[in-house]
């Protein structure tokens, strides 16, 4: 008896351990196929729409492949950027994920040598001159790209609440100058002038970025992120006084507020304007069921005329997957017109090359195509293109903190600190 | 005879043994095992998505302990454990002497406050965020009486100094989740303490009333005293759920405006999964174990002390 005891205690012990060793042979045995797994965060309802119109144009064309769709949901993409970061460290990268153009994908994954250049991939399908040279510079490193711009959302952008604007009588502001004299006269009506939502501090880091363009100018502004220009520089500061100052005319309950229940207040008119990338365009028109140019109207932020918060979503491909081609063609699907013409018109951006069809976006979409073509690119700081998720976490907590304390010196002092971490 | 005894029973404790070994092999790696990986993370230089294991020394202990987002963590994590705890006590108490009282429906009111325990964190959270929310929540209500407060969006700092980099003093923002909190855990504390009242033998409070004491003396003299034991396992218990809370404040406030409403579980999670700072982040998670540590460490001491 005590000795079956023992026997079963060894086996017991026996089991587990090769239990354990056996899962890891198991899940990668499951890994491999045809299966290209696509990871991102599109999970809301435009995003998640044009997702599977990409999928779909791509079954058509190979319909031998098959597509697992490995969406993440929640917090503007920190989850799945979370969930990315453990699976790449742990050897096991999804065929291909979503990724902001600019130092998300270069400062992070191409600098830790987790991704395979695609300059060959790019002759071969003749995009050298199909997008932006701005942009390809943006998914590049040492002359090396790194992956394809699926779409291109605008950062600086001001929505205001036309009726609102109109039964004041006031104009869209172009600088700050008029945009401090509409603020003064909506607030004088009991109107709040500026929605904002920082219950996520990513929101008021914009307001920030877009002032800092404004006063620097695309190129100064470019040279914050490469060094060029230091954090100490005399604009920086003014550009902080001017957010400061715009901090004056927000809702006072910001802190409880996501960027949609903002944006709320402006469709409501409780609100004026509020300062998002253009893809609160899609939830004022498809969510909220508002009128573009009717309800609500658009106008790049103060003093960037001609300047373009560049925010784009690209997809790469990780080194050591295994099924390379399949995921080439895929990729190839997401670069050409044909995928991006179905997939943004759903999303609610534009697409990222220069030659796709502007018959099937709407009138902001045509707007915004056009001053895409014509005006400087920039990589957006909030969004994680001008500087390492690092420098962007320190600044995160600097621009939360000066939001309450509105202590210019402090903002910068943290900023010349994090800048270690570009 | 005497000998054989000895023989059976050290035969028997090794197959106890033999039966352990699995877990606590397992335990060791996983648990044992990762305390001490995290430790040598915490005291090396990887804060970017390339590792790199060299020595930093204390560098990113230092760096903490310097930050006024950790220095408002440790402020909040504390104001929030001691009300927190403090209010667990009393409601919890209060509670069980009502429902001992040996009322008609006791079975009913037992679950009514036990049943806030079923519930995750997270759906906790959420509703109290909503009833909570300054412009759309219960201000709604409170507003005909003229009292709007800003709960968890106001950054005011009551007896607030300046300490370090930030301000110390209670943040009125914590209040919010404390209420939330206590809501949620003071049903297990109700029933801990209904389970101690009930392990006191009548014959104590018979004895204390023939000798003419009042009720109230009753309770202060015999049965508090008697129920130190499952004070101290509330403590316990609710200390390191406070300690390490993490999901209620997620869901609920986020870090909040100036941080009044961050905690070092919600720091350790941005920065290591959004900054990459996995040193940092590592470095907070040995803090959070100390922490917890010098709640626990004395309470199981006692209890082996008690167990000799």
């Amino acid at each position: 008896m005590k000795k079956k005891l023992w026997m079963f205690a060894v086996l017991f012990f026996v089991a587990i351990v090769a239990a354990a060793c056996n899962s890891d042979d198991a899940s990668s045995d499951s890994e491999g196929g045809d299966k290209v797994e696509i990871f991102s965060w599109w999970t809301g309802a435009g995003e998640e729409a044009g997702l599977n119109a990409l999928i779909e144009v791509f079954k058509e064309k190979h319909p031998d492949i098959e597509i697992e769709n490995a969406a993440v949901a929640g917090g503007a993409g920190t989850n799945a950027k979370a969930v990315l970061a453990s699976r790449m460290q742990g050897d096991d990268p999804p065929s291909t994920f979503q990724v902001h153009g600019g130092a998300e994908l270069n400062e992070s994954w191409v600098a830790a040598d987790k991704m395979e250049p695609i300059n060959d991939f790019y002759e071969e399908q003749g995009w050298m001159d199909k997008f932006p040279q701005d942009l390809i510079d943006l998914v590049s490193k040492d002359g090396d790209i790194y992956s394809v711009p699926v779409n291109i959302h605008r950062g600086n952008v001001i929505f205001y609440n036309k009726k609102v604007f109109e039964e004041n009588g006031l104009e869209a502001p172009t600088t700050y100058e008029e945009f401090f004299a509409v603020a003064d006269s909506l607030e004088a009506a009991g109107i709040t002038p500026l929605a904002l939502g920082d219950k996520e501090p990513w929101t008021a880091t914009q307001i920030f970025e877009n002032a800092l363009l404004a006063v620097l100018g695309p190129d100064d502004y470019r040279g914050l992120w490469t060094g060029d220009v230091a954090f100490d520089d005399p604009r920086v500061k003014e550009a902080a006084e001017i957010f400061g100052q715009m901090l004056d005319y927000v809702n006072e309950d910001h802190a409880s507020r996501n960027w949609q229940d903002a944006t709320q207040l402006v469709a409501n008119g409780e609100a004026g304007m509020t300062i998002m990338g253009d893809w609160a365009k899609g939830y004022l028109a498809h969510d909220l069921g508002l009128e573009t140019n009717v309800d609500f109207g658009y106008i790049e932020t103060p003093d960037t005329d001609g300047e373009f918060m560049v925010i784009t979503d690209t997809f790469g491909l990780p080194k050591g997957i295994d099924n390379v081609e399949d995921t080439k063609k895929f990729l190839a699907v997401l670069g050409s017109v044909e995928g991006q013409d179905a997939f943004n018109p759903l999303k609610g951006s534009i697409p990222a090359r220069v030659d796709a069809d502007p018959e099937k976006y709407d009138q902001y979409g045509k707007d915004t195509m056009e001053d895409f073509k014509n005006s400087a690119l920039t990589p957006s700081l909030a969004h994680g293109s001008a500087a390492s998720e690092g420098f962007l976490t320190k600044a995160n907590q600097a621009v939360n903190i000066f939001v309450t304390q509105r202590d210019v010196d402090q903002l910068v002092q943290a900023l010349m600190d994090a800048s270690s971490d570009l | 005879m005497e000998k054989r005894k000895k023989k059976k029973r050290s035969k028997d404790q090794w197959t106890a043994i033999a039966f352990l070994m699995p877990s606590v092999v397992l335990l060791f790696i996983f648990v044992y095992g990762f305390i001490g990986w995290t430790g040598y993370v915490s005291f090396s230089n990887w804060n970017s998505l390339v590792p790199d294991f060299s020595f930093a020394g204390l560098k990113n202990y230092l760096y903490l302990f310097g930050d006024f987002r950790f220095q408002a963590d440790l402020r909040n994590m504390l104001f929030f454990t001691l009300l927190f705890i403090a209010l667990i006590i009393l409601l919890g108490l209060s509670l069980a002497v009502l429902i001992d009282k040996k009322i008609k429906g006791e079975s009913i009111f037992r679950n009514i406050f036990f049943f806030p325990m079923a519930l995750s964190f997270v759906v906790t959270g959420v509703v109290w965020q909503w009833i909570l929310n300054p412009s759309t929540g219960i201000n709604n209500f409170l507003k005909t009486f003229g009292i709007e407060p800003m709960w968890y969006t106001d950054t005011n700092i009551l007896a607030g100094f300046r300490w370090g980099e930030i301000e110390f003093g209670l943040p009125v923002a914590i209040i919010s989740v404390v209420i939330a909190a206590v809501w949620q855990l003071t049903g297990f504390a109700l029933a801990m303490y209904l389970a101690g009242l009930r392990g006191i033998p009548d014959e104590l409070r018979e004895a204390a009333r023939m000798d003419g004491a009042s009720e109230l003396r009753i309770y202060r003299k015999i049965i508090l005293p008697q129920l130190r034991p499952i004070t101290a396992a509330v403590i316990i218990m609710m200390a390191h759920i406070s300690l390490k809370i993490f999901d209620l404040i997620y869901a609920m406030t986020g870090p909040g405006a100036n941080f009044v409403t961050d905690m070092p579980g919600v720091y350790m999670f941005e920065t290591t999964f959004r900054g990459n700072y996995y040193a940092q982040g590592a470095a907070i998670a040995i803090i959070m174990l100390l922490v917890v540590a010098i709640f626990i460490v004395p309470y199981l001491w006692n209890n082996r002390r008690a167990d000799k």
